[in-house]
């Protein structure tokens, strides 16, 4: 080690207690960035990872302007065996064709406005979490029955459950009359009161029968494994679907933008809170660099009349600072990272955040998770600071005349 | 041949209303491998000329040459250059590095001037063992008396081999025996090394080491005279 690094190290103890306090307040904001970063990026995960496995996947297969204009006649032709293809193509089974309508549904004492999906009883499942929602009866098992699963408030508000018949009457793809009778085996509770009052599922087969769709369907559903794994199987479906000009390969955040817009809202609120922690911390390294240079001063006047330049001197305030950061980095990273490993897996949970997560079909816990992003923007964030604030005091320096700096006591 | 020129210098102070003159158009030439001691009361203008010969404060008027270099040509830079490598200053307060050991005192120097680091070590320690500080090396000033400090600090001034050391009142705090040794140090580094000395004093028995006195009253030379050196009686 160099003779100015030994002294910059030492320097740095020259008064213990407020360089500790300085490190204390960087290790301090270090471990809360990592904490704060990994739960928000956690939260943030599970907030899609729920929201897109009750319904909507992580991608799907639609007639290119269905998403917008939601037509019963813009729909995906084959869309049973092009779900069969996908499955085959990703290597996963997570995918289900769908139809959907909207429709009058009758009790024998009331009627109500329902959006009826026609799903595979099969392969619903697997890429939605409604099925599993079942409060009483129980989910489609064939593929062409006359059957239906409701909502509970729907439920409640027609007054029907398992065993009961209801009658549904809507338009079919061709403009037709279509009507059903179908038979009631259970009941949905996703715990979102908007979705029981509507929902309705009956199997695909009998649904397309009913509202005259052919062979067609209005979505191919995909749930693949991971959120990251989303852009690959994006470009093999694109590949896969370049001839089919009528038909599009949208990811989940093009199918549910309030959630991309709610994250995005919440991580602005989110850093600019984070910038300010970073700034006063980086205050508090300025307010420990200007002192040590100030009370300094003599000494350095004494350093310039022996030949330092200056910019020597500078340096030697940077490199002060720099192990001062390297200090509270590497303590910081230390703590925040064993702090946020244990909570990702023990999880924590405070009053209300039941509440809030039952919105996002999540559970009562909250996981951090930590990444690479997680770990290291906070921290670098507040290494820099740091660096940045030693700028003045080192710029100070350029101004310092050796003998009028010798005078001082 | 001629180490330091200068020519009509003058240098004035403000203090408050009053207006000191602490150079009062000095010139003066400094012969290469001489002993010179600036002599005169407090207030005379002894550390004022140092400092502008060490190109540390800039006169109002006038000019300075030492080593052949114009010092009012020099950037800020250039002059911090120049008393690195050729100029060694030794403070009444001897002005250590607190945190250092004398060795890293020395080396640190040495290191601003691009020294390796194993011939930097090997040098310290002989410039210290010269000062006769050889057991002291790793010492932190605060572990050593007045005198040893200040040889620490003589160490530090001949460790980047000037060719100019300029001492201001070197011996102020330091006993008479501490004195008389730190002197003789400075004679024989004169007389073997060739190292110009000019040093500013009110004791007369550091001026009697000097081959040449310079007397300064009110910012003026007063008196410059040629004399037989003789070592300080303890």
């Amino acid at each position: 080690m160099g003779v100015s690094w030994l002294l910059a190290w030492r320097n740095l103890w020259r008064h213990r207690r407020r360089t500790w306090l300085t490190v204390g307040a960087m290790v301090f904001c270090n471990i809360l960035l990592i904490f704060l970063v990994s739960l928000q990026l956690g939260s943030y995960q599970m907030m899609i990872d729920g929201s897109l496995a009750a319904f909507t996947g992580h991608i799907q297969i639609q007639q290119r302007d269905y998403l917008d204009e939601q037509h019963m006649y813009q729909s995906v032709p084959g869309a049973v065996e092009l779900a069969a293809r996908v499955r085959t193509a990703l290597g996963v089974e997570s995918v289900a064709a769908r139809a959907e309508a909207f429709a009058l549904a009758s009790s024998a004492e009331r009627s109500f406005g329902v959006l009826l999906t026609g799903v595979q009883p099969a392969y619903e499942p697997l890429v939605s979490t409604f099925p599993g929602k079942l409060r009483e009866g129980r989910y489609l098992r064939d593929g062409n029955a006359q059957e239906i699963v409701i909502g509970a408030v729907l439920a409640q508000n027609l007054k029907v459950g398992p065993g009961d018949e209801l009658t549904f009457l809507g338009s079919g793809r061709d403009g037709s009359f279509a009507a059903g009778v179908a038979t009631v085996v259970g009941i949905l509770d996703t715990g979102l009161p908007d979705v029981d009052r509507s929902m309705a599922q009956l199997p695909l087969g009998w649904f397309r029968q009913v509202f005259a769709m052919g062979d067609e369907g209005h979505s191919v559903v995909i749930r693949v494994p991971a959120l990251d794994e989303v852009g690959g199987a994006l470009s093999e479906l694109r590949a896969m679907l370049l001839a089919r000009k009528e038909l599009a390969v949208l990811d989940w955040d093009t199918l549910m933008p309030g959630l991309r817009q709610a994250i995005t809202s919440d991580m602005a609120g989110a850093w600019f809170q984070y910038g300010v922690l970073v700034i006063l911390v980086a205050f508090s390294v300025l307010n420990t660099q200007l002192m040590s240079v100030l009370e300094r001063t003599r000494e350095f006047g004494v350093m310039m009349a022996l030949g330092m330049s200056p910019l020597r001197l500078a340096q030697l305030v940077g490199m002060e600072t720099l192990l001062l950061a390297v200090l509270g980095l590497a303590l910081g990273l230390l703590g925040g990272s064993l702090l946020t490993w244990y909570l990702s897996y023990a999880g924590f949970t405070y009053p209300g955040v039941e509440e809030m997560m039952q919105r996002f079909m999540l559970g009562g816990r909250l996981y951090p998770q930590i990444s690479a992003t997680s770990l290291l923007s906070g921290p670098l964030a507040v290494f820099a600071g740091a660096l940045l604030a030693a700028l003045y005091p080192a710029l100070r320096l350029f101004r310092l005349e050796p003998v009028a700096a010798m005078r001082t006591a | 041949m001629t180490d330091i020129s200068c020519r009509n210098l003058c240098k004035t102070f403000h203090q408050g209303d009053a207006t000191i003159r602490a150079l009062d158009d000095v010139s003066l030439d400094i012969e290469e491998g001489s002993f010179v001691c600036l002599s005169g009361p407090s207030g005379s203008g002894k550390t004022t000329l140092l400092n502008a010969l060490g190109g540390l404060d800039t006169p109002d008027s006038g000019e300075i040459t030492v080593g052949g270099q114009r010092l009012d040509l020099l950037s800020k830079s250039e002059l911090a250059q120049l008393r690195l490598n050729r100029i060694g200053f030794v403070f009444q307060a001897y002005n250590l590095v607190p945190v250092l050991s004398a060795r890293e005192n020395v080396e640190f120097i040495m290191q601003v001037q691009g020294v390796r680091a194993r011939e930097r070590r090997s040098l310290a320690a002989a410039v210290l063992a010269e000062v006769g500080l050889e057991d002291m090396e790793e010492r932190r000033p605060a572990q050593l008396s007045g005198g040893q400090q200040q040889r620490v600090a003589v160490a530090r001034a001949i460790a980047s081999k000037p060719a100019l050391v300029l001492a201001d009142e070197p011996t102020a705090n330091l006993d008479s025996r501490s004195a008389a040794q730190l002197m003789d140090l400075f004679v024989t580094l004169n007389t073997e090394r060739g190292v110009t000395f000019v040093i500013s004093t009110h004791d007369p028995r550091v001026m009697g080491y000097a081959g040449r006195l310079i007397s300064m009253r009110d910012g003026r030379i007063v008196a410059d005279e040629r004399q037989q050196p003789h070592a300080m009686a303890v």
